[in-house]
């Protein structure tokens, strides 16, 4: 079963999120013993910005893997979630929840990104695939998601405004550890994050509805010639797609507190760079360059300064993209990606 | 003239050269999604030639525009060695990288921008546009220009009948190079400012779609598409973020219906040439293909 990377790639798969958490515990403790308690306190919060972002580039890396297809929707559904679960609890729509309305909210925010995305899903795919057979070999659903973009982002601003708001979660609590602060929300979001991404990891390789879409991500026409249904299985890839975007979008409004109609575009394009760090198409990749993404730039915010962090980032994004198109650490794509 | 139109037109005209800069290459089946990178070398370069070293203007614009094509030609060689959506995101990453630098040298005012004294008149950036236009028609006529767009069709077919894929693809990006940084630079004269803000990612995104759009097989694609992407929201102006909404449909609903983009070689066929310069059958009347 060589042909299937996935498959493949199964075994090796079981032992990376030990690998990551004891990396991660050897970071911290390194720059507590290196630097003390700042750089601790950056290491932390890269990791909590980088499971952020390693979220969102697995939904980017999704859809090129199985599609070929650059979802440029994505920011803009990562953002749609935080701006109408604002929106609602800021009209009082959610009164009924009490003090739960922020958690209704967001969960009000995820449904609308899955929805989105299978609009974007209806107008693009499927449409061409109706008309021309196969959607998988065209620039068109790109150019058509740039088209989403426009459309969402500016939803947005006319019905709730251009300011950023403040989105106020009930809860406090910190925890200290090693004399560092870390607070709930932030563990908690950790830890959803890795769930979520562990479950889409799980769905890929061990069930029926991985399988397809693995085979689709190797060939559309072979996948429906083996009786993979193409129609019923893509939806699913866009409803991944908005479920990542949309916890994502979630976990950051809970972490930093803020939204705004622009608060996808700086995490988008951490998200395509991480992806291409880690290598397109693959699942892990994303995931570690997710991580080392937020590290370096809480790091180079830290010692270089602000405006540092872009150039440090795509600069490095070019030199691999020409050196090393399977990415920094070479995990295997879902399909062969078909470039 | 009044000074709303004139700016519209300033506009309208460097917009245009932008998107044949997009086109050249687009046309040889090279998606460049870096314009604003490009644009921005034009912009920059010339600002400081005439701001800082106390060039003419005659002068200092077309070493700019030169500085931009010697810049694509250099990146042509990596970048070419990348396919689909690899080189959609190695000219990204190429136009970010391009603004980050700018955004941090001191020389080029990092965050302040430059201010560009020089100012050049409307007419001057008119008469650019329409020399561009009619360059590049000229071009698509030309062996060159077949053979970019026998790369665009089926890159094999074109390997088995002799084309140089390497030297068409890197004369495309040299010469899209070029045209890309000839608009910056007239932005920065006409403007008096330049800011590395303004050539962000957003830009390079519509003048990509200004090009797809219009349609990239002939050269009147990125004519229309320029004309509709600049017009359009300048009709639309009433609703403020609606015209965007109603702009964002367009581009879907156009993607539905004429996927190749508004202008294509059929449509050409179909049409005779006193038609031609209506411009106005494209918009739907015309048979699909």
């Amino acid at each position: 079963m060589n042909t299937l990377p996935g498959l493949a790639r199964s075994r090796a798969a079981l032992s990376a999120p030990a690998v990551i958490a004891a990396v991660i515990v050897i970071l911290v403790l390194l720059g507590i013993a290196i630097g003390g308690q700042v750089i601790a306190r950056q290491v932390v919060s890269g990791l909590m910005l980088g499971a952020i972002y390693m979220t969102v580039a697995v939904a980017f890396t999704l859809t090129i893997g199985v599609l070929n297809f650059l979802n440029f929707t994505i920011p803009t559904l990562f953002m749609l979630t935080g701006m109408v679960a604002w929106g609602l609890v800021a009209r009082g729509y959610l009164a009924f929840a009490g003090g739960w309305a922020w958690l209704a909210g967001l969960a009000a925010g995820v449904t609308v990104a899955v929805v989105a995305s299978l609009l974007v899903e209806r107008f693009t795919f499927r449409y061409m695939k109706m008309k021309h057979g196969d959607a998988t070999e065209h620039a068109i659903p790109l150019v058509s998601s740039l088209g989403f973009l426009l459309i969402f982002e500016n939803l947005v601003l006319m019905t709730m405004g251009s300011d950023s708001q403040r989105f106020a979660v009930p809860f406090k609590a910190d925890i200290h550890i090693f004399g560092l602060v870390i607070g709930v929300p932030q563990l908690a979001s950790f830890a959803l994050t890795i769930i979520v991404v562990a479950g889409l990891t799980f769905i890929l390789r061990s069930t029926k509805i991985g399988r397809a879409l693995r085979t689709i991500a190797e060939n559309p026409d072979t996948a429906s010639l083996l009786g993979v249904d193409v129609g019923r299985v893509v939806p699913i890839v866009f409803i991944l797609t908005g479920l990542l975007s949309g916890v994502a979008g979630a976990l950051f409004t809970v972490n930093y507190g803020d939204v705004s109609p622009f608060m996808g575009d700086n995490v988008g394009t951490k998200a395509i760079a991480a992806m291409v760090l880690g290598g397109i198409g693959s699942i892990w990749g994303a995931i570690i360059g997710g991580l080392v993404v937020g590290l370096a730039e809480t790091l180079s915010i830290q010692f270089f300064g602000g405006d540092s962090v872009q150039i440090t980032v795509w600069g490095l994004v070019l030199i691999i993209i020409i050196l090393r198109p399977k990415g920094l650490f070479g995990a295997a794509p879902i399909g062969k990606g078909k470039m | 003239m009044s000074g709303y139109l004139s700016a519209t037109l300033a506009i309208l005209c460097i917009n245009l050269i932008f998107a044949y800069g997009i086109f050249v290459t687009a046309a040889a089946g090279q998606i460049n999604l870096g314009g604003a990178g490009f644009q921005a070398i034009g912009a920059y370069g010339t600002a400081w030639l005439s701001a800082s070293a106390g060039l003419p203007v005659s002068f200092s614009i077309p070493a700019a525009t030169l500085i931009a094509a010697l810049i694509g030609f250099l990146i042509s060689f990596p970048v070419l060695r990348t396919r689909g959506v690899y080189m959609v995101l190695a000219t990204f990453a190429f136009g970010e990288v391009v603004a980050g630098f700018l955004l941090r040298s001191p020389v080029f005012g990092g965050a302040m921008g430059m201010v560009v004294p020089a100012h050049i008149e409307l007419p001057a950036i008119i008469v650019s546009a329409v020399v561009v236009t009619l360059l590049t028609f000229y071009l698509m006529a030309t062996r060159l220009g077949l053979a970019m767009r026998s790369l665009n069709d089926d890159e094999e077919a074109a390997i088995v009948m002799g084309v140089n894929v390497r030297a068409v693809q890197v004369a495309a990006f040299t010469i899209g190079g070029a045209f890309c940084g000839l608009s910056g630079a007239l932005y920065a004269h006409n403007f008096a400012f330049v800011e590395a803000q303004y050539f962000n990612s957003l830009l390079s995104i519509y003048v990509l779609l200004f090009v797809l759009i219009g349609g990239a097989q002939t050269a009147w694609g990125p004519l229309v598409g320029s004309l509709f992407f600049t017009l359009l929201p300048e009709l639309l102006r009433i609703g403020g973020s609606a015209r965007y909404v109603v702009f964002g449909v367009a581009i879907v609903l156009m993607m539905m219906l004429r996927p190749e983009g508004i202008v294509t070689r059929d449509l050409l066929r179909r049409l005779s040439p006193r038609q031609l310069f209506n411009r106005r059958p494209a918009s739907g009347s015309a048979p699909r293909d």
